[in-house]
């Protein structure tokens, strides 16, 4: 499965999720500059990675959402490709429309940089084939605007659509607004585009798929990825 | 062509930042602060006879996130 990961100036865990590509994989994901506006071709996934492209000057991943690579991702999700965003890069998916929303400071406008308890709401997406629906996973976040808003329509609609994948949850799965940790809107960690084939989340499995790390929670996400892929072609 | 935008919060979005100005308003002893919302300015400097179409289009393909914010033009 070729995958491609896009390297926006301030961009830090794209060498995280490349390795985490590139384990259940076994190739190399293509690292794009963001300056680039063609994409390799077979691409299976694009994946945006976090960090601080652009310094996160003007609003998190507004100027990155702009960056002249963005409009063959957004040719890609067009055209059904999948495309995972991560923390900055979910900011970066709302911030160029390919997802609804917005990403805002959190709650208590303080930077949070621990592990959380997410609850997997779906297991028939390419995205959460790999988890069992209701499952609990443990993955780090690390972000200081994470606190996902939109109008009430949008929730309406994303949730009717059952288009919220994760959810931040306490350890045993019940919704508890101790542990929505930013204070996104209904506790929403990640959501699905309307055709379902472009993921943003707040969280970085990337950095919990090999017991050095601490936890293979996230593995679970790129390999059901991998095998969704494989199923599809 | 000198313009100023101001972008401002929508009404009903939530600001946690412009609630610590005002509880640090508070904290300074003064009293009867209703409310904060914090914005942003840009000050634009334009070449002359750019339209007021393109000036919209600035605000809303990049200054302002529109879901969240409103954008006002002051001509200076």
């Amino acid at each position: 499965m070729k995958t491609a990961v896009i390297v926006f100036p301030g961009s830090n865990c794209d060498r995280d999720i490349a390795v985490a590509l590139e384990q259940v994989t076994g190739v190399k994901p293509a690292m794009v500059w963001h300056g680039e506006t063609e994409l390799p071709s077979g691409l299976g996934l694009i994946a945006l990675p976090g960090g601080f492209s652009y310094g996160d000057y003007l609003r998190c991943g507004a100027i990155a959402a702009r960056a002249p690579v963005m409009d063959a991702v957004r040719a890609h999700a067009k055209g059904g490709g999948l495309v995972l965003g991560v923390c900055n890069g979910f900011q970066i998916l709302c911030e160029s429309g390919l997802l609804p929303g917005v990403l805002m400071r959190n709650v208590a406008l303080k930077f949070i940089c621990h592990e959380v308890c997410l609850r997997v709401e779906r297991s028939d997406t390419p995205f959460t084939r790999g988890y069992n629906a209701g499952q609990v996973i443990r993955v780090p976040v690390a972000h200081g605007e994470g606190n996902y808003v939109a109008d009430k329509k949008t929730i309406a609609r994303l949730e009717g659509e059952g288009r919220v994948l994760f959810r931040y949850t306490a350890p045993d799965g019940s919704l508890d607004p101790n542990w929505n940790h930013n204070g996104a809107t209904n506790a929403i960690a990640g959501i699905l585009s309307d055709k379902g084939n472009v993921l943003g989340m707040m969280p970085h499995p990337e950095n919990h798929v090999e017991a050095s790390m601490g936890s293979t929670d996230g593995r679970g996400l790129f390999a059901g990825l991998v095998q969704h892929l494989a199923e599809a072609a | 062509m000198k313009l100023r935008i101001v972008v401002t919060l929508k009404n009903g979005v939530l600001d946690p930042q412009g609630k610590a100005i005002q509880h640090a308003l508070g904290g300074l002893g003064f009293d009867g602060v209703a409310d904060v919302r914090a914005g942003k300015i840009f000050e634009l400097d334009l070449a002359d006879g750019t339209s007021d179409a393109d000036v919209d289009a600035m605000c809303r393909k990049l200054l302002a996130n529109t879901v969240i914010e409103n954008y006002r033009v002051e001509r200076a």
